[in-house]
Parts: structure tokens; sequence; C-alpha cells
């Protein structure tokens, strides 16, 4: 079981720090759900622990090691990073995107074993994208070439699963399915899932730990039932809302008040 | 159509797009028959079996002296220069995800060609070749360096390319203007690119070059794959990004200048030929694009020298004139 966690971690893109010595422990197969407002640093936080840039100071442990010291590829097999709105070459199939999902795992020589061809087999499976396989990624909805992509990171077979914002430019009906892709792969394959996300309600539904990031720091962690009310919101995004319970799933629900509808509304 | 070929044998497999593979044996079948066609054809013509019969060590000394000493050295270096060319275009254009990037694009043909015709304008040394490669190398250096910032980035990559190309077609320009006429008119034909009287002198460096590159490139295509998904999902999946560009980058750019002091700047081939097998193959292929390059030139030189004997149309002239319209042709019928 992969083990993920940032210690005083701070990182800065020449400035003043982005993420500003910030501690979070990745609970193992649960979904963590990163949330915050634009510019808070989640993006970055998410980065850094996958090891896409270098942070300023403090560690991002990556089963107890420090993930700098560990080589790229070795850091490939445990932890695989899906980057918000990927782009892909003309003309790339389905299959030939989540056969790449296989690299860490292949040489010169080694190129498709049957253990590669049962990855991508799998990962197709997974995300019901078997039917699209022959499929050019540039004629998909979004909704589907967003299971591609998933499907790609899948094959890459690692426990540890970051995506940023995987839900954005899709609509609701695809945003509730790439979730419920991901909520069954923790559920049924025990893979650990640590994703951004900006809808604060789907965070809730879907997140086992909510990890609430504001000004670099982390303001708030657990379960979502137990941080997330009206003050958090208040806090976090920096709204005036009200929370009330989910009456779909007894998840906390947030409700903006916004200053001039909600004024109209209640006289 | 997008089926595969899986080679395995005890620890090793290997993979093929089964559509890439055909196309790549096509266009190498193609590559020889035309170097057969470019030794057979000329004022004393050869009958192809006859050539054949040469390649292999069983011809008379009049065709061993046409074939051997004067034809088959320019149709190699043909051959090379078109593989080298497209080769180095495909890279550039993967590594930067730019499908206008090419060597000639981002300057590096054009420092090689500045090197040379200063060389022939300025001085009397006998060293055309070794400065168009100095030059394309110099050419390839200050791009990467003045590209970098934390790193290089595609399309950065391009537009700072797009600088150095000018500012070495100036400089061009500036020496043609100082050179008297018959230095500037062999300074022209380098310009252009020409396979005019080249030998075995000129063969022997490319396929080397040639020889030891393209196993390396071929070696790291996996990693092109791989970065043609962007830095981010590349770095995720193991691939040492910046590293693997300067390879590649840097192997393209000896390639080319290689190309370069075989033959002069050969327009369009670099830019064209990897197009044109993308668009036969439906994936990327670097072998795909060496034999797409190596048939173009090998057509072009063909044609420019049968055209209107005894005169010769210089290769890089023909290879925009049949390249041009072939790759729009391509990209009509497929956005139809």
């Amino acid at each position: 079981m992969s083990s993920l966690e940032a210690r005083d971690l701070r990182v800065g893109y020449g400035g003043p720090d982005v993420v500003a010595g910030l501690d979070l422990v990745i609970r193992p197969e649960q979904i963590t759900a990163i949330v915050g407002a634009n510019g808070c640093g989640k993006s970055t936080l998410l980065r850094a622990l996958a090891r896409l840039i270098t942070p300023t100071g403090g560690s991002v442990l990556l089963d107890g090691q420090e993930i700098r010291t560990l080589s790229s590829k070795a850091v490939a097999k445990r932890l695989g990073l899906l980057p918000q709105s990927p782009t892909a070459p003309e003309n790339l199939t389905v299959e030939d995107l989540v056969a790449r999902g296989r690299y860490p795992h292949q040489g010169l020589f080694r190129q498709w074993s049957p253990t590669d061809e049962q990855a991508v087999e799998e990962a197709l499976a997974a995300t019901a994208t078997t039917d699209l396989r022959a499929r050019p990624l540039d004629e998909l909805s979004g909704g589907q070439r967003q299971r591609a992509w998933i499907a790609m990171a899948l094959a890459q077979q690692t426990e540890l699963l970051l995506l940023d914002e995987p839900t954005t430019y899709l609509d609701l009906a695809h945003q509730i399915d790439v979730l419920d892709l991901l909520d069954g792969l923790v559920a049924e394959r025990g893979r650990t899932v640590v994703m951004v996300l900006h809808d604060i309600n789907q965070a809730c539904r879907y997140a086992d730990q909510l990890v609430a990031v504001r000004d670099g720091r982390v303001h708030a962690a657990g379960a979502p039932g137990e941080i997330v009310d009206d003050r958090f919101i208040g806090d976090v995004f920096g709204l005036e809302a009200r929370v009330v319970e989910d009456p779909v799933t007894g998840t906390p629900l947030c409700l903006p008040i916004a200053q001039r509808r909600s004024t109209r509304c209640a006289s | 159509m997008s089926q595969r070929i899986t080679v395995r044998a005890g620890g090793v497999s290997l993979r093929f797009h089964a559509r890439s593979a055909a196309v790549t044996t096509a266009l190498f079948v193609a590559m020889l028959a035309g170097l057969v066609a470019s030794v057979a054809v000329g004022e004393f013509a050869i009958p192809p079996a006859d050539v054949v019969n040469t390649l292999v060590g069983a011809g008379d000394q009049a065709t061993n002296f046409v074939v051997l000493d004067l034809r088959l050295p320019r149709a190699l270096t043909g051959l090379l220069v078109g593989a080298a060319l497209g080769v180095a275009g495909a890279i550039f254009q993967d590594v930067t995800r730019n499908p206008l990037a090419s060597p000639d694009v981002v300057g590096i043909a054009s420092g090689g060609s500045l090197a040379a015709v200063a060389l022939i304008v300025f001085t009397e040394v006998e060293a055309v070749p070794l400065a168009a490669l100095a030059g394309s190398l110099t050419a390839g250096a200050l791009l990467y360096v003045l590209a970098w910032r934390g790193g290089v980035q595609g399309f950065r990559l391009v537009l700072v390319g797009i600088g150095v190309a000018a500012f070495a077609n100036a400089g061009i320009s500036y020496v043609l203007t100082r050179g008297r006429i018959f230095e500037v008119e062999t300074a022209y034909v380098w310009l252009v690119g020409s396979l005019n009287g080249r030998s075995w002198d000129q063969v022997w460096p490319l396929a080397v070059g040639v020889g030891v590159l393209v196993p390396v490139i071929l070696a790291l295509s996996r990693r092109v794959a791989v970065l043609g998904l962007g830095d981010d999902v590349a770095r995720s999946l193991g691939v040492g990004v910046e590293r693997s560009r300067l390879l590649l980058l840097g192997a393209a750019v000896l390639l080319t200048g290689l190309a370069v002091s075989a033959a002069g700047m050969v327009s369009f081939v670099a830019f064209v030929a990897p197009h044109i097998a993308r668009r036969l193959t439906r994936s990327t292929s670097m072998l795909a694009a060496a034999g797409c390059g190596a048939v173009l030139v090998l057509s072009a030189d063909l044609i420019g020298r049968t055209l209107s004997p005894p005169t010769e149309i210089p290769v890089g002239i023909l290879t925009s004139i049949i390249a041009a319209p072939y790759f729009l042709l391509l990209l009509r019928r497929a956005r139809a």
C-alpha cells in the first residue's frame, strides 16, 4: 500500500511561496478532495505531490521516502497524475493513448508484454471505453475523452492517482460519470485518489477526506460532515452561505447567499 | 485499420502498427527503386539489371566507373540527405508539438548556410561542408540557449527559432551583396541545395552520422510518443522531459547539419516529409519520415536531371515544386 505525505511543504515560483508550510497525510484507499478558492495553491500542491515541481522547502514523502530522491520511473510505477485538460497529438486513438500509460513498466526490448496488454484491457473495461478503442481522441465527446485519459492513468497501475479538476469542461451528467468511476476505483480496486475539485458539493459527496487550502496552508482537513459549515465556507471561499444536509446523500450541501437575489427572494 | 502486430520471444516483446509497418516497408522499397533509377538514368543509360549487377560487383569496367564513381555516390547522398532531413523534421515537430516546426523554419539550416556562404565569399579555405556543419550546430545551440527559461517549451522554441532564422538569413543576404559574382553563383547553388558532383567524400560522413544517430533516435522514439502527451503527463509517466528533449533536438540538429553540409539547403523536405509520413501511417513513425524524405529527394533529383538535359535543375528547387502540391492535396483529402 502506497502512502503519500507532505511535511512543512513550501513551493514558490520565484515570488512569495504559493504553498507555505503545508502538512498533509493522504489516507490510503480513500478519496481525498482538495478544495479552495482560486489561487489558494491547491493545484500547485497537487503538482508538488506528483513531483512535477521542486519544492523550495519541506518534503513530500512517498512510502516514507523523500520523493525527490526516487527515480522518475520508480515514482511513475506508484503514482499517476492526470493534469487539467491534457492534450494529445492529432489522430491518436484511445487504445494508443491508454497503451502509453504502460511506459514506466516497459523497456526498449520489452515493449508489449502480456501484462501490458492485460493492464490496457482492464483500464479500457473499467472506464467503459473498450468500444471506443479504435476511435481517434479528437472525435470523442468531452466525457468520453476524459474517461480515455483516466484509462491511460489506470493502465499505469499506480496505487496513487492524482487528478487536477477531472470534471472541468464536462456537463453535469459526465461529471457524475467521472466521479462515480473514481469512486468505484477506490471502493472496488483499493486505489487511493487525490483530486482537486472546484465544486464543494461534489467534493462533500465523493470525498472521504476533504482538505481545504487557504493561503498555501491546510485550513481544515477531515470528513466533510465534520468540517463543512457556514463558517468554513466563509473562511475558505470568502462567501456567505448556508450549509444544509444534502437530501440525497446526507452530506453537507452548500447554498451560497448571493447579495442581490437572496434579499429580493426573501422579502 | 488500427491493427497491431506483436512479436514476442522470451523476455523480448515488440509492437508495431500494421499500417505503419506496411507503409514504412513500401517507402523503403520505393527508396531502393529510386536509388536504382537514379543510377540507371542519365546521359549514358544503364539498364536497371546492369545497375543491380554492378552494385553486387559483377559489372564491366565502363559501367563500374559510371555507377560506382559517378552516379551511386550522388544517389546515396540524396537518399541519406532526404532520410536525415525527414527524421530531423519529425523530431522537431513531435518534440515541440508544433506542426510548423522544422529545422529549416527554426534557422538550423540557415545557420549552416550562413557559415558556408561566408566561407565561400570571404575566404579561399576549402572547408565548406565543415563550415556548414559547424554553422548548423552553432545555430542549434543558440536556439536552445535563447529558448531556455527553466526548461524549453515547444512554442517558445519555434518563436525563438524564427528569430534565429531571420538573423541568419539577413547574414546570408549581407554576405551575398559583398561577394564577387562567381563566388555568389557558387554560394547560390549551395543555398538552393544541389546534389551535382557529389562523391564518396560526401557519402561517408553522412552515412556514419545517419547510421549512428537514427538507431539512437529509434531507441528514444517511445519517449517521443510519451512527450506528445504534454510535459506533465510525460513527467508523471517517468520520462526525464528536459533531458530527452535535449538529446532528441541535439540529434536532429546534427542530422540537419550533416545534410546541409553534404547538399546545401534542400528546402521543404524536413518540413513536409514527416507530415506526409504521418498522413500515410496515421501515426508517428521516424522510419516512415526517413523513407518519405529519401524518396522525395531522390525523385526530385531524378526529375531535375532528366527534365531538360544537359541543364540540371538543382534538387532543392524541385523538392519544393513536388512536395508543396502533394502536401496540399493530402491536407485537402484529410479534411474531406
